[in-house]
């Protein structure tokens, strides 16, 4: 049975060293290495693109990258919440979820480039507030951290509902009834049995949107426009236009290094593996 | 007349330790061809485990297992011809009926599809099920479930049929039921059944001889009613039926009379005092105070027994209906 | 609260889907702005004369099958491996692996993929996307069969072993037929998944290799363009109809067997 299930997974075991393991390794490698003349890679060995990261002109991408993320994150889990919650009670929940999920789905590309549609000085927004008169100027709304943290909250939204979701399902009817019997009105009972009792999906919904936020590249590319550099957009421009492809992995390896603190932060405080 | 007897399956000191325990220590047993044997014991006594290690599934930790003779260990659970039938049937749900009965036929080879049909169809109907080649699992109740999981297992023919508690999962009703069929069907087969339960009422209904197993131990094995009149420990006494221990003696409570008198002749009797009858429909249980604290269980046949609380009696029984527990089995009990 | 929060979430719903069904709607609208001028398929029509959309579209459509049936095929022999026992190592690297931003999943791959060149002769291509495609769906393959294996009763294998079936056809006559729906399932993830990837694509590409997020990304960046309106109409209702069977799919496996 061994032999067989070796077969099983050796495929699998193919893929991920071949496409997965060696392609980080190469990534590490990269980090220690000096850009070459012409943008190619080389010795010196060096620890210098690692000090580079940390260096005040990138301070500024990392500390807009963690507070893009935080906001974002908390705007989802306001408005998840009582999405979660209706969707918790209803009486069809497993199609309100799949329609949660649905556009998700889709295509995430797409979905930027309809809110680009909407939010460009020239789109749909502006142009039914400027026929109708309400302003005289186009609003600034994309191209901006505004925008990119709209983009954001819209495309994992559905990260934060389902976990969410999954916790208020479990929570025991009698406990609201019991609040309830005991004299709290609705948002009483809501603010101090249901939040506290929903914190596992609370912290799971966190995670899950704040991670990829962390990582974001897309979303700020086409809705902040070059101008809200988060970074991905600077690991991609180091791998393109800049051509330092040590420092780029440098950055790939801290942006990497960040996600893995943060799950396992996370991990350790729940205890249990979230996925 | 006197018939050859053969061995069908033999375990020599089978043992299984896992990390944390043993779960079966030191099995010895031979069972016959024909026979319907039951491993009785309580949840946890290994049983299951010494039949997964028969089927293959389970490699034993030392010891040897013969199947007709020839030494098992080195084959797998589909090279030996053992059939097992499962606690929940473990019926292949994507599978029709006739598909599931057909399945251990078609991996075997060497079977035309006709044949195929046909020996499906004569085991559905030795099962009662005939007509019901093309439900699925899903469409039958828990006791047709069971008689298709008897029918896959039957048709390979095995050597031995491995029974896993296939009744417990039946409602009581059903069950004795189908222990009748169980009786009936292994009669007209012929095959070997080795039966699984921790029901000792099933075990004695059912057997030939009976296996009692305790904590990975086999402690008895005989006849149903020898072991019972007879037990060699002190678990098994207590396992197959009530005893009522009395200065280190083990006396059923079906085999103690009550006297206002002493009884003469060759009974053995004590003194003793009524602390209350309870009636449990067609006998009644009658619980006494012997001198020194001990209680003593007499079970009469009847409702009614004459006796009433507080009343001083004379409880009485043979000699013979002693349980000769050997003394060093006896280590805990109250003298 | 009682009649707040149904109000609450069809604002919250309207917000999910407008956009899409915005956009949708003005793809059939006759002017190239914002304002509404009459109804139209030119767009549609427009969108399947441009070679270059058609070729992408083709280009996508090639990756995502080929991609897909590879990744579903390792994944759900992976998933059953790791069933049947642990695999510590392949199952956490999975998990990274879905853990890890895009953009550097598409970094690695081009660096490793040029590493590579240096001993073949080879270039970016559509293999070269294929490949990363693999890479990156192969988790979500794994997922969703491991999920439905968890629901498999083990004793069910045991049984076609004790009736005669080796290892091998106790998986391909009991368990396979048992998985066939989370297969598919995850077929289709993975089409979906590949069929809209951009980051990956545009790093691993090569010059003839264009994709379709790859020429919807290009014009988005250039300004509205009404073919990609029609382009994403068409896109979103043909993923979202993938995906709805996808669900049913798993939704009965879940419910019966």
């Amino acid at each position: 049975m061994n032999t067989l299930r070796r077969w099983f997974l050796a495929p699998a075991s193919v893929i991920t060293i071949l496409l997965f393991l060696a392609p980080t390794a190469i990534v590490c490698a990269y980090s220690v290495l000096t850009r070459g003349a012409y943008g190619g890679a080389g010795q010196p060995v060096t620890v210098e693109n690692f000090f580079r990261v940390f260096d005040p002109i990138y301070a500024e991408i990392f500390w807009r990258s963690l507070w893009i993320s935080v906001v974002s994150t908390l705007l989802c889990l306001v408005l998840g919440f009582p999405l979660a919650l209706f969707i918790a009670r209803s009486k069809r929940r497993m199609l309100f979820l799949n329609l949660v999920m649905l556009p998700f789905w889709t295509s995430f590309l797409i979905r930027l480039y309809a809110w680009m549609f909407l939010l460009r000085d020239t789109g749909l927004i502006n142009s039914l507030l400027l026929s109708a008169h309400i302003i005289s100027r186009p609003l600034p709304l994309l191209f901006n951290d505004f925008a990119v943290i709209l983009g954001l909250v819209y495309g994992y939204l559905p990260f934060m509902v389902l976990p969410l979701y999954a916790t208020l399902e479990k929570l025991d009817p009698a406990l609201i009834d019991a609040a309830n019997d005991l004299g709290a009105k609705p948002f009483v009972t809501l603010w101090k049995v249901i939040v506290p009792l929903s914190r596992g999906g609370v912290a799971a919904g966190c995670l899950l949107v704040f991670i990829p936020c962390l990582g974001a590249y897309l979303t700020p590319d086409l809705l902040g426009g070059g101008k809200t550099v988060m970074l991905g957009n600077l690991v991609q421009n180091q791998f393109t236009t800049a051509r330092d492809w040590p420092f780029g992995s440098a950055v790939s390896l801290v942006l990497m290094a960040a996600v893995l603190a943060v799950l396992f932060l996370a991990v350790r405080r729940k205890g249990e593996d979230l996925l | 007349m006197v018939s050859e007897v053969k061995t069908v399956l033999e375990l020599q000191a089978l043992t299984k330790h896992y990390l944390t325990h043993r779960a079966v220590d030191g099995i010895s047993l031979a069972v016959e061809q024909g026979e319907f044997f039951s491993l009785l014991g309580p949840s946890g006594c290994g049983k299951t485990t010494t039949l997964r290690m028969i089927a293959g599934l389970e490699t034993p930790t030392s010891g040897r297992i013969f199947l007709s003779g020839a030494d098992v260990a080195a084959k797998k659970a589909y090279e030996r011809n053992v059939s097992t039938v499962f606690q929940n049937y473990a019926l292949f749900p994507h599978l029709s009926v006739a598909k599931n009965v057909a399945f251990g036929l078609e991996r075997r080879g060497g079977f035309g599809r006709a044949e195929i049909a046909e020996r499906v169809d004569r085991v559905l109907s030795l099962v009662q099920l005939g007509g019901k080649q093309s439900r699925m699992p899903s469409e039958l109740s828990g006791g047709e479930r069971q008689r298709v999981a008897l029918a896959r297992s039957l048709v390979l023919e095995p050597d031995v049929l491995l029974l896993d508690e296939p009744l417990s999962a039946l409602d009581p009703k059903l069950r004795k039921q189908m222990r009748v069929e169980l009786k009936s069907l292994q009669r007209r087969v012929g095959i070997t059944f080795l039966f699984i339960t921790h029901d000792q009422e099933e075990a004695m209904s059912l057997s030939d001889r009976i296996g009692v197993m305790n904590r990975g131990c086999l402690e008895q094995v005989g006849e149903p009613a020898a072991v019972y009149r007879n037990p060699q420990t002190r678990f098994v006494a207590e396992f197959l039926g009530d005893v009522n221990w009395i200065d280190g003696v083990g006396v059923r409570p079906e085999s103690i009379t009550l006297f206002r008198q002493p009884a003469g002749g060759a009974s053995r009797y004590v003194k003793a005092v009524v602390v209350r009858n309870t009636c449990l429909g067609n006998y009644t249980n009658i619980e006494l105070q012997l001198e020194g604290e001990t209680t003593c269980f007499v079970q009469q046949q009847g409702a009614g027994t004459g006796f009433a609380p507080g009343d001083s009696v004379y409880a009485a029984w043979n000699a013979d209906d002693e349980l000769a527990v050997p003394a060093e089995q006896l280590a805990s009990v109250p003298a | 609260m009682r009649r707040l929060l149904p109000a609450y979430a069809v604002a919250a719903y309207a917000f999910l889907y407008l956009p899409l069904l915005v956009l949708s709607a003005f793809s059939f609208n006759a002017s190239r702005f914002t304002v509404w001028h009459g109804f139209t398929f030119h767009w549609y029509a427009e969108a399947f004369r441009n070679q270059q959309m058609l070729d992408a579209i083709f280009n996508s459509l090639v990756i995502g099958v080929t991609a897909s049936v590879v990744a579903t095929a390792a994944g759900t022999l992976a998933a059953y491996g790791i069933w049947k026992r642990r695999a510590s190592w392949l199952t956490n690297s999975l998990y990274l692996s879905l853990l890890t931003p895009e953009i550097v999943t598409g970094i690695s791959l081009l660096a490793f993929f040029q590493w590579i060149f240096r001993f073949l002769h080879v270039q970016l291509g559509l293999h070269t996307v294929i490949l990363a495609h693999v890479s990156f769906s192969l988790a979500y393959a794994v997922v969703v069969v491991l999920a439905r294996l968890r629901n498999f009763d083990a004793i069910l294998e045991e049984a076609a072993l004790d009736l005669g079936a080796n290892e091998w056809q106790a998986f391909r006559r009991v368990t396979l037929p048992f998985l066939a729906p989370a297969i598919v399932a995850a077929a289709l993830l993975c089409f979906a998944v590949s069929f809209d990837d951009y980051v990956i694509t545009s790093l691993v590409a090569g010059v003839n290799s264009e994709t379709l997020p790859m020429v919807i990304y290009a014009l988005a960046r250039r300004g509205i363009s009404p073919a990609v309106n029609a382009l994403s109409a068409m896109v979103t209702f043909g993923l979202g109809a993938l995906i709805l069977i996808a669900e049913r799919l798993q939704a009965r496996s879940k419910a019966g067997k």
